[in-house]
């Protein structure tokens, strides 16, 4: 029995080596590591962020990859969990002639690897997560929060309601029930929530969901005697389809919940069933369809080199947003290579240059075939973020359809001014002088 | 015929109290200190430093605690990660709020910190046993992470609730690379485990194993229940403080409260189960089972060029299989398994 298993490790072992040797990439190719996570509570999430983001990959070699380019890359699960996400990083940061960048697509991880990156020069995107103030690039470098952070939305949510309401003036007196997930992730937009409610004037009622959020008759309970004129959804996993069927059952109107955009995707509402018919949520990607989409369908799943084994989810809210984390990154290595030479591998280093110069007008959208799908996008140093802009959608019992037909955008201003303060606190912690790298 | 202690007389009862009463033992511990102190710091990649090694050591220190309370004394418990978690952030806040603060001593307040919040949550064992302990010390779990994201002051009002380690510096000596870390973490845990397996050995150890045999019959031959079972969760949660604060400062860096999370408690009780309870040998065993056999599958698997969706699952179903398979050779963990090789190879070869 033990001689047997010894056997069939050894076999195991050998193949292995063996195929070390024959996937290994050829000095042409840029290498993305791909932290990604298929198995645990978040599966949904990372099934379809990750392979979005895969799938947006072979499109570019397809292509020709960047200025023939071809990219390269490899998954490593992570299981949504941080020491597993940080071997992870540090076992592929070395590989294939180094790593470009890494998006990990959880908080935890995140923050496992963000000391790590300076020092290994390595670009770290967050797209939609993780450290508001880190769009601070003269403190931040190497983290990139792109297109929009959590401070944003939160103002965003605001600026949405009161448009709702007919002008933020108008917010004054309301009842506004920030429902959240108990975490660091659910009091991440306090700050902006607590600065406007002074300046605007509404009445903000906090209600905390302990995790995982199975269970919230108590909470909706108190939502009911508050009776607030809007709610805010700040959750994730279960606790959103929960909220939502509680919501109906205690006769809430569903249109004046408002999600955060991690509670806004199809794996989110398709489990309420009928209950969610009338749902908005924020988010960054305009629901619908696009010419990439299309070329993706076409050139990938067409070659039957698609990376979701179910078709129907292509175009889903995680695929697309994969997607559009993709194309935002190849157009960091694109800028890059315009600066430090077309048709080269480029180091981390330049590609966190690349990431910093992004600009992504409305003919660049055209040009990408993805017009509207995400905001324009402008990084520099003082704003690694780009953007800032979101946008409501609605739940229409089948699909998710734009509510806002622009973009909008919260106040800025106080946003940035929050950034500011955060971010020089954590310099003067960590004994950083904020300055902008050179190119 | 190698392993054998034919010979080897002890004529001094100090001889015959060593922790390695075997020649053999002594110079095979000796070897992998060497080893450990030496060789890897030379050799060893950056990788091995920062996603291994360092990894496995803390895990193995956290272990070794729960091994102490639940192995030794007998008290499960399932807040190993919120006395985790009470270390790291106390520690934070000793370096950030006393100036000059040494961080050695910040490690050790750190600890105390978890020690005394390990007493006060010890209390309910007076009464309770078993099963609801266990669901005792899940309250523990709960209340530290709640109480670390409800209380701003913890975190230095980071809007987040995240905590980002301060830089390691030691008599002006700083613990920058990962090579250097590794170091300062082998020490530490080399030498609290070195006091735990004394501890163990005397008669502080011997009050835990008769509490956790028979806690009636203890008391009758004259252990003091009361004292006995809070010291064992006071070392305890001394040691998953520590274990916590080097968690935070060696290993991730930039932590949220989240981090030692039940999941994380779960881990290091599957450590303690698995490696063997009642064993210091096992915390080591353990910590390595559960933090390098993943790692160890998901090169093996990802190898094999199925579709990542597949591999992914296929890692855990094979991961659970061996818990499985090992669980039934060995229900009494890895160094029970070590344990009888040993008495083996004193025979071979040529066994009875």
């Amino acid at each position: 029995m033990k001689l047997k298993l010894l056997k069939a490790l050894t076999v195991a072992a050998v193949a292995a080596a063996s195929t070390v040797t024959s996937t290994l990439a050829t000095a042409q190719e840029q290498f993305i590591p791909i932290l990604s996570y298929r198995v645990g509570l978040y599966a949904a999430g990372g099934s379809g962020f990750f392979g979005g983001a895969i799938d947006y990959f072979n499109l570019v070699n397809a292509n020709g990859g960047i200025n023939g380019v071809k990219i390269s890359w490899e998954e490593c699960e992570t299981e949504y969990n941080a020491s597993r996400g940080v071997e992870c990083y540090e076992r592929l940061k070395k590989k294939n002639g180094g790593a470009s960048l890494v998006e990990p697509l959880g908080t935890g991880i995140a923050y496992g690897v963000l000391d790590r990156l300076p020092v290994d020069k390595i670009p770290m995107t967050t797209m939609g997560y993780g450290r508001s103030d880190a769009a601070n690039g003269q403190v931040f470098p190497y983290v990139f929060p792109l297109i929009t952070s959590y401070w944003n939305q939160a103002a965003g949510m605001i600026k949405h309601l009161g448009d709702k309401a007919g002008g933020l003036d108008k917010l004054k007196g309301k009842k506004i029930v920030h429902l959240y997930h108990d975490s660091a992730f659910g009091k991440e937009p306090f700050p902006v929530l607590e600065a406007l409610e002074k300046s605007l004037g509404y009445q903000l009622i906090k209600i905390p969901v302990a995790h995982p959020g199975t269970e919230q008759n108590s909470q909706w309970l108190q939502i009911r005697q508050a009776n607030p004129d809007y709610v805010i959804l700040w959750g994730w996993g279960v606790m959103n389809a929960v909220a939502i069927k509680t919501a109906a059952r205690n006769g809430f109107p569903r249109e004046k919940m408002l999600g955060v955009w991690w509670a806004g995707s199809e794996e989110d509402t398709i489990p309420a069933g009928d209950a969610a018919k009338g749902y908005t949520t924020m988010t960054f990607n305009t629901p619908g369809n696009y010419p990439v989409i299309d070329e993706i369908r076409k050139k990938v799943y067409g070659a039957g080199k698609g990376n979701l084994a179910d078709k129907d989810r292509i175009g889903s809210v995680y695929h697309m947003r994969g997607i559009t984390a993709a194309m935002l990154w190849i157009e960091g290595i694109r800028n890059a290579q315009n600066k430090y030479g077309k048709g080269k591998v480029m180091t981390g280093e330049q590609i966190r240059w690349g990431l910093e110069n992004i600009n992504v007008d409305e003919k660049r959208q055209r040009e990408l075939g993805a017009f509207n799908m995400f905001p324009t996008i402008k990084t520099s140093c003082q704003d690694h973020e780009g953007s800032g802009a979101v946008k409501v959608q609605v739940w229409d019992g089948k699909a998710w359809k734009a509510v806002t037909p622009n973009w909008i955008q919260g106040d800025r201003a106080m946003v940035q001014k929050m950034v500011a303060e955060s971010s020089a606190k954590y310099a003067a912690e960590k004994k950083i002088t904020p300055a902008c790298l050179p190119g | 015929m190698i392993y054998r202690e034919a010979g080897q007389f002890k004529t001094t009862y100090l001889n015959d109290s060593q922790i390695f009463p075997i020649a053999q033992d002594r110079y095979a511990v000796a070897a992998l200190l060497i080893v450990a102190f030496i060789a890897i710091p030379l050799f060893a990649s950056q990788y091995f430093f920062s996603a291994i090694l360092i990894p496995f050591l803390i895990f193995s220190l956290a272990a070794l605690g729960l091994n102490i309370l639940t192995g030794y004394a007998g008290q499960i418990s399932l807040g190993t990660a919120a006395f985790m978690a009470v270390g790291a952030f106390a520690s934070y806040n000793f370096m950030l709020r006393v100036p000059g603060m040494p961080i050695l001593v910040a490690f050790i307040l750190g600890g105390i910190c978890a020690a005394m919040v390990g007493i006060l949550f010890g209390l309910p064992s007076l009464r309770i046993r078993g099963f609801y302990l266990a669901a005792s010390t899940l309250a523990t779990q709960f209340f530290v992470v709640w109480c670390l994201t409800k209380v701003p002051w913890f975190t230095n009002y980071s809007s987040s609730g995240v905590i980002t380690a301060q830089q390691i510096n030691i008599l002006g000596i700083p613990f920058d690379t990962p090579g250097e870390k590794y170091v300062l973490v082998l020490i530490i845990v080399s030498v609290m485990a070195l006091l735990a397996k004394n501890m163990v050995r005397s008669n502080v150890g011997r009050s835990w194993m008769a509490v956790r045999d028979m806690d009636v019959a203890a008391e009758v031959i004259g252990f003091r229940i009361v004292r006995t079972k809070l010291i064992a969760f006071a070392v305890s949660s001394f040691y998953c403080g520590i274990a916590g604060a080097l968690f935070a400062f060696c290993y991730l860096g930039t932590v949220e409260p989240e981090a030692y999370n039940l999941d994380l408690s779960f881990r290091i009780l599957f450590m303690v189960i698995i490696g063997g309870l009642g064993s210091i040998l096992g915390s080591f065993l353990g910590a390595g089972f559960i933090v390098l056999l993943p790692t160890v599958l998901s090169v093996i698997v990802h190898y094999t060029g199925l579709p990542n969706s597949v591999t992914s699952n296929l890692e855990l179903m094979v991961f659970g299989a061996l818990i499985i398979f090992f669980l039934i050779v060995e229900p009494h963990g890895l160094a029970r398994l070590w344990q009888i090789a040993k008495e083996k190879l004193r025979l071979w070869p040529f066994p009875h």
